[in-house]
């Protein structure tokens, strides 16, 4: 029989994360890949000095963008503003129109996070190099604009490009649709995004998983994710009044 | 004073970039006025739109009843499954873009220089920008196609012979459509390969005059020999 990663708890599947670790979060904006039990767990869990590695700075609690019917559900703003979080590396890390202020956007402009903006293809290109054991790359991507500064150009075939540093994360939180108890993963429609990348270069890889299955339930030809990558499992609890925007103020008004 | 005039509208500019995109073309849809632009395909045609949380072929728009948060794109509109979809993950979408898979990307703009230059990812006054997939689609989309409002909220140029905000991407924009004109950058888009020969107006909005729109632009422009209305 396989060894387990299941988890009882996100509790316990978090218990081990120091002050200053470094965590990637998937979800590509929305409430679908977010981990929000993992979230949820780190938050009670109370560990601070975080990096936040994700494409956005989180959207859907303030707005409720991307979230069927609006509904505004927990995301890593929970972090943020709970001061937790000392940088961030994200793309897209605030609300498009300035009219909404995002917890990220505020501690930004407080100076208590320190902000990493990379382009979205570079972010997710950086984590491949760190799960894949390259250490630096070049891209064509930044050229001419911010992005450059500090780096070191190079030409190919007669155009420059710049050269960008793996990214590892201690921690990736992954949301994903089902897993097996090894760890082998599938992912549902459009929420793959930053899931398999981020569970690559994280050292310690956990998903939250809609449901967990016995080996040999997923057909091997649809595995996406294989399970040396996943360290630990977790099954998202059916009750999801915990993670509503307005079920955690119940718990922790805001700050 | 041109302001008062009738402009078309967000629709309009976006069924009107829908018609840059040819049959069988992959394109990608920034947020926006672009992002409308699905919207106005003409059924014969077969356009397959990417997104960059790792979407590939979607069409109509999920209504209220049906939304699903596994099925979204990158402008974070609700989808329905159609046929020919596949799924991926951001590092496959991406390696799409910077390989040229990627044939045309119609993108919102802060503002655009005549040589093509593109800004569209933070307001100077705002701490924080959203850089997003915008710089890596203007390194590797094969077309960029600009689609936005000729002037901002204050009526200020957004067409400009140089942009004054944090720059995109250099060289990269080949066509402009506003909601009062279609402006081609000359020679543009090829990211250095070829010297921008600065701006040529090709369409006008229904009841706007050269020198109107030219009014309302921050660099020269040249009238194309064939100028006409823009066709919807």
């Amino acid at each position: 029989m396989p060894r387990s990663k299941l988890f009882s708890s996100a509790s316990d599947a978090v218990a081990d994360v120091p002050n200053g670790a470094s965590i990637a979060v998937s979800s590509f904006a929305g409430p679908g890949g977010m981990p929000h039990f993992l979230l949820l767990a780190l938050w009670e869990q109370g560990a601070r000095d975080l990096t936040l590695i994700a494409n956005t700075g989180g959207l859907t609690m303030v707005s409720g963008l991307g979230s069927p019917g609006g509904k505004k559900l927990i995301d890593q703003s929970i972090l943020v503003e709970s001061g937790r979080v000392k940088k961030a590396i994200a793309c897209y890390p605030v609300y498009p129109r300035p009219s909404i202020v995002t917890p990220l956007e505020q501690a930004v402009r407080d100076g208590s996070v320190e902000m990493e903006l990379v382009p979205m293809g570079t972010l997710v290109e950086r984590m491949r190099a760190a799960g894949a054991g390259i250490p630096a790359f070049f891209t064509p991507t930044g050229v001419g604009t911010e992005v450059e500064r500090g780096k070191e150009k190079r030409v190919f075939d007669g155009r420059e490009h710049l050269m960008e540093r793996a990214l590892h994360a201690d921690y990736a939180f992954v949301r994903a649709w089902k897993a097996d108890t090894m760890g082998n993963v599938v992912y549902r429609q459009s929420s793959r995004a930053f899931g398999p990348v981020m569970l690559a270069c994280a050292r310690v890889a956990i998903v939250e998983v809609d449901d967990v299955v016995e080996p040999g339930d997923l057909a091997p030809d649809m595995i996406v994710t294989p399970a040396l990558y996943v360290d630990r499992i977790v099954v998202r609890p059916k009750d999801g009044a915990l993670i509503t925007a307005e079920g955690f103020r119940q718990r922790a008004p805001r700050m | 004073m041109t302001t008062g005039k009738p402009r078309l509208d967000r629709e309009a500019v976006a069924a009107r970039a829908a018609r840059e995109l040819p049959d069988g073309a992959v394109v990608n849809l920034g947020i926006g006025i672009p992002t409308l632009a699905s919207q106005f395909v003409p059924a014969e045609k077969q356009v397959l739109f990417h997104s960059e949380n790792g979407v590939l072929r979607f069409g109509p728009l999920a209504g209220p009843g049906e939304q699903d948060e596994d099925l979204i794109n990158a402008s974070l509109q609700f989808l329905v499954p159609v046929p020919g979809m596949s799924f991926f993950d951001s590092v496959a979408a991406f390696e799409m873009i910077r390989g040229g898979h990627v044939d045309i990307a119609i993108l919102g703009a802060l503002q655009v220089s005549e040589r093509g230059d593109l800004a569209n990812w933070r307001l100077p006054t705002r701490a924080v920008g959203n850089i997003g997939g915008a710089m890596d689609l203007v390194a590797g989309a094969k077309r960029i196609v600009v689609a936005m409002e000729h002037t901002d909220n204050d009526d200020h140029p957004k067409v400009l012979s140089d942009c004054t905000y944090p720059v995109t991407g250099r060289q990269c924009v080949s066509l402009i459509i506003t909601d009062i004109a279609v402006i081609e950058v000359m020679d543009g888009g090829t990211r250095g390969r070829l010297q921008p020969k600065g701006l040529l107006l090709r369409e006008v909005a229904p009841g706007w005059t050269v020198e109107e729109i030219q009014a309302l632009t921050g660099a020269r422009l040249h009238v194309a020999s064939d100028l006409r209305e823009i066709q919807l």
